[in-house]
């Protein structure tokens, strides 16, 4: 196994390298001269010279580009234009509430999708089946920043039934569990969805398949059928989705942290963005990026742990 | 001339064309799966109300009212107007032919160059494949929306921008689908009996695979426009797609979030509108993978 | 003769009675077994023989009541231990499967689940039924892994299915039937899948292993050649329903009704020379489930039919040697050639 996670990490160098000139090219892609956008709108001629010198813009792309890995290697991303602060720092202070989110909402969506593909199942062609896939359907086709917005609009502000109010939880922030609740529904559901399906699929393949017979044929009981023998042979497709589900979290927390003014990473490319404060952006998506690849490595070594036919050679 | 050997006429005396699904069964299936019909019906309605709707709004998109505010739906303005006194019933009409403009284009751009690279990959193999889905493996390193994010900030914000920033988000989906089934097209038998029979490269490509990758494609393209709206809204939420005062359907949540606590409905409408646009490709999809592959059946 | 012809005549463990299975789809009901009818004496082994779809799969999962929807048992008896297994609950069932009632697959390769190591699933049945503790079902499984002839057990209990070879697999298949020391054991096609060498093995195993426990067999094959070496008894089905049910001394020596006296035609022979020419096959194939024929499910197929064959549907009927036969041939309402001579076919 652990010559299996070396090999993984190895396999993984091209794509960082990938990861690294796109990254890299961004600077150079934006329309206009990026000396004169991070010196600023007012710099004079010597100034945008002199940043250019202190950019290295002068040199040789190839000499930019290892200056800008060697930068990436010892964790120096540049400067903020906006804070003048390092962008290893503000992306650090940033990355909490981004990573929180994600894994929460990934629990959520794996909890709710397990349950209800397995139901959906189990009852396979009946009408909670139907409803359930109805449901998972709708799930599916929401937008989740609209989603993030009739919460708080329901749950936050809330509305009177009965003289109760049903605000209960909080419409903007990180940190406590009020704050939290709406925007991981929020995040979780297309997740819970997606993972329904696949968990209701994978578990009708799987349940025609001869060893479901053989355990029946022992005596074994229909719950113990379902979630001893067939769920386990169902999780392993399921891994996958929950990996790449994981990534469009990362990547969903960008809307849902600005819907719920969450001060995570999401919202800081956003901002970023709008700022113009381009080496921020250019880190943020960086740092991004690397998590999801290291959470791919994870999820191919819990994959190769669940599913032992693969051959360790 | 190797040309004149007649290829078509060996499939039948070597084997049976497998994948490829005959356009009239196709029918008769999607005819009987109910959420094909209520998807396909629903689409359908939404390009007519797309291309003829514009014409029969009862404002124009852009007509402010300064008088009439975040008006509460009427008679007169059956969604309501929004904080500057627009028709948000005209402006969803008009927003409709945005919304499935981004999503038909952005996956046009995601579905051709896709199919070639997957094509190219799957049947050259070798380096080619190497380096092809590397490209890929590097494009899918960006989690979810964030490459088209990545994308906008370095073209700049606007629809066009928008449609090739989801188009690239949505071509290696179709890269790693065109070359796995182009990779089991190859393995078959008639594929060597054609080659014997000495056709070149571009014959096989398009007359032999082309057509047995057909179905996964178009299932995969339904879905993908879903999920481009999605998208594609999304980043006009956060502002980086369509630029006011266009009626795209993502920027109106984004006015409309601003005065949830008196006019909820200037959010609610539009957010509303892409979850049934999306839902009837989400649908149609469906019906569509149920129909060609008839490994999902139940 | 003067031995137990008669089938009757032993007390049986399992008798099946009139069993009808179907499968239902939107337009017709397939009916897979329709009207079975056969006993398998206690220590006996019965053989099932019959070309694929003929129904006798079917019928070894109607006895123990594991035929899933579309699919229904609508009608019939099945009698264990003089008790009627159509009769109990699921919970009872579940206390007969796999205890008194045992069964072994067709495929070793997809029969034993890929997540769970063979310990394990060998186990299972152990702590199932007779409420052992984990640590106790894993050395009991060590022994049956020993006595199904498995070297080095102690190391193999701990392998997954995929690190063993089909023939393995199917021992350890026949281990875990085996565990709780069943009545009754259906072998479904046991040796099908694997190679000729294997195959041997295999069915020495079970003759072995069926002598050393006492139990009873049913065996599901469309091999005559694993009758011969391993069943006392034999039923040989058609479209989902027994045609001949013999001896297999008398089903070898003097075949009666024409399907199988066809398929004994169709088995290479050792011990007469024929020569090749002579092998003959049946003509034509098994009629698609929804166009079954209005008489005799065989006489589109058989080179003897006549009118009666293709209106009415023959009896399954005792002859003077104690077997049964459904055919109208040995019948007195036959209006065929009176002199036909089904055998002498075979060695013309």
């Amino acid at each position: 196994m652990f010559t299996f996670i070396v090999r993984r990490i190895i396999q993984t160098i091209p794509v960082l390298i990938g990861v690294t000139i796109l990254t890299f090219s961004m600077m150079h892609l934006i329309p206009g001269d990026p000396a004169q956008i991070i010196a600023g709108e007012s710099a004079s001629p010597e100034q945008i010279e002199l940043m250019r010198e202190r950019l290295g813009l002068n040199d040789p792309l190839p000499v930019q580009y290892f200056d800008y890995i060697r930068g990436v290697v010892t964790g120096d991303l540049g400067n903020s234009i906006r804070s003048g602060r390092a962008v290893s720092s503000e992306v650090f202070l940033r990355l909490r509430p981004t990573i929180e989110l994600a894994v929460y909402s990934t629990i959520l969506s794996v909890f709710i999708g397990l349950i209800a593909g397995v139901f959906a199942a189990v009852r396979r062609g009946g009408l909670s089946d139907s409803l359930v896939m109805i449901v998972a359907l709708f799930g599916l086709s929401l937008p989740n920043f609209w989603l993030g917005l009739m919460l708080i609009q329901y749950l936050a502000i809330g509305i009177d039934i009965f003289g109760i109010n049903t605000g209960w939880f909080a419409a903007s922030g990180w940190g406590t569990w009020q704050q939290q609740v709406l925007p991981v529904l929020t995040l979780g559901t297309a997740g819970a969805a997606i993972i329904a399906r696949m968990t209701r699929s994978s578990m009708l393949e799987v349940i025609d398949q001869d060893y479901i017979r053989t355990a029946r044929a022992k005596g074994v009981k229909e719950r113990v059928v379902i979630y001893r023998h067939a769920l386990k042979n169902a999780l392993i497709p399921v891994v996958t989705v929950v990996g790449l589900q994981f990534g469009t979290l990362l990547g969903g927390a960008v809307l849902t942290e600005t819907v719920f003014a969450i001060n995570g990473l999401g919202r800081l490319i956003v901002d970023s963005i709008r700022a113009r404060d381009f080496p921020i952006v250019q880190g943020g998506v960086l740092i991004f990026a690397l998590l999801f690849v290291f959470v791919n490595i994870a999820v191919d070594v819990i994959y190769r742990l669940l599913n032992k036919r693969i051959d360790l050679n | 001339m190797r040309e004149e050997v007649n290829t078509g006429a060996v499939i039948s005396k070597t084997a049976p064309n497998p994948t490829v699904v005959k356009l009239t069964n196709l029918w008769k299936k999607l005819i009987k799966n109910k959420s094909a019909v209520i998807g396909g019906i629903m689409i359908l309605l939404f390009i007519l109300i797309a291309f003829i709707g514009p014409h029969f709004t009862p404002f124009s998109p852009n007509a402010q009212n300064t008088v009439n505010r975040l008006a509460t739906p009427s008679a007169e303005h059956w969604f309501g107007t929004d904080h500057l006194g627009r028709d948000i019933f005209s402006r969803i009409i008009h927003g409709m032919s945005i919304t499935l403009y981004v999503g038909f284009f952005s996956v046009l751009i995601g579905t051709t160059i896709g199919v070639v690279l997957g094509i190219i990959s799957g049947y050259y193999g070798g380096k080619v494949d190497t380096i092809i889905m590397r490209l890929m493996d590097i494009l899918l390193a960006f989690p979810g929306i964030l490459l088209a994010l990545a994308i906008v900030s370095v073209l700049g914000s606007s629809t066009e921008n928008l449609i090739i920033a989801v188009g690239i988000f949505s071509i290696p989906v179709f890269a790693r689908i065109v070359r796995g089934s182009t990779l089991a097209v190859r393995k078959l038998e008639y594929i060597d009996a054609i080659k014997a029979l000495g056709a070149n490269d571009a014959r096989i490509i398009f007359l032999h695979i082309l057509p047995n990758v057909t179905s996964p494609i178009i299932v995969q393209a339904t879905l993908s426009i879903a999920t481009s709206i999605l998208t594609a809204s999304g980043l006009s939420f956060i502002g980086m797609g369509a630029q006011p005062p266009t009626p795209e359907w993502g920027a109106m949540l984004s006015d409309g979030r601003n005065y949830m606590w008196d006019a909820p409905h200037v959010a609610t409408i539009p957010g509303l509108a892409i979850v049934v646009v999306v839902l009837a490709f989400n649908l149609f999809g469906d019906g569509l993978r149920d129909a060609l592959d008839p490994k999902m059946k139940n | 003769m003067a031995e137990t012809t008669d089938i009757l005549v032993e007390e049986p463990i399992l008798e099946v009675r009139n069993l009808q299975t179907s499968f239902f789809t939107k337009e017709f009901e397939v009916k897979a077994v329709d009207g079975v009818n056969f006993a398998v004496p206690k220590g006996k082994t019965l053989g099932i023989v019959g070309e694929s779809g003929s129904g006798k799969s079917i019928t070894s999962l109607s006895i123990l009541r594991l035929i899933k929807n579309p699919g229904k048992i609508k009608g019939g008896e099945i009698i264990f231990k003089g008790e009627n297994l159509l009769d109990k609950t699921e919970s009872q069932m579940r206390q007969i499967r796999g205890n008194e009632i045992s069964m072994i697959f067709q495929e070793p390769m997809t029969s034993l689940n890929p997540v769970y190591t063979v310990g394990q699933q060998i186990s299972e049945a152990f702590i199932i039924h007779q409420n052992m503790s984990k640590k106790e079902a894993m050395l009991r499984s060590v022994e049956m892994l020993e006595l199904v002839g498995i070297p080095s057990p102690k190391q193999r209990v701990k392998q997954y299915p995929h690190e063993l070879s089909g023939g393995m697999r199917q021992r350890v298949m026949i281990a875990m039937a085996l565990a709780c020391d069943p009545e009754l054991l259906i072998a479904d096609e046991p040796t099908t899948a694997l190679d000729v060498t294997i195959q041997a093995q295999i069915l020495e195993l079970m003759e072995d292993l069926q002598d050393r426990l006492g139990m009873s067999t049913i065996m599901i094959t469309h091999d005559l050649g694993v009758v011969a070496e391993t069943c006392d008894y034999v039923a040989v089905m058609y479209m989902g329903k027994v045609v001949e049910y013999a001896t297999v001394k008398d089903l070898f020596k003097n075949p009666k009704h024409p399907y199988t006296v066809g398929l004994l035609n169709s088995l290479p022979r050792h011990d007469i020379d024929l020569g090749e020419e002579d092998l003959t096959v049946i003509q034509g194939s098994v009629p698609a489930p929804d166009q079954i024929p209005e008489g005799c499910r065989f006489a589109p197929r058989c080179p003897f039919a006549s009118d009666i064959c293709h209106e009415r549907l023959p009896h399954l009927e005792q002859s003077e040697d104690g077997n049964q036969i459904r055919c109208w041939i040995y019948t007195d309402e036959w209006d065929g050639d009176p002199e036909v001579n089904v055998n002498g076919e075979r060695t013309s």
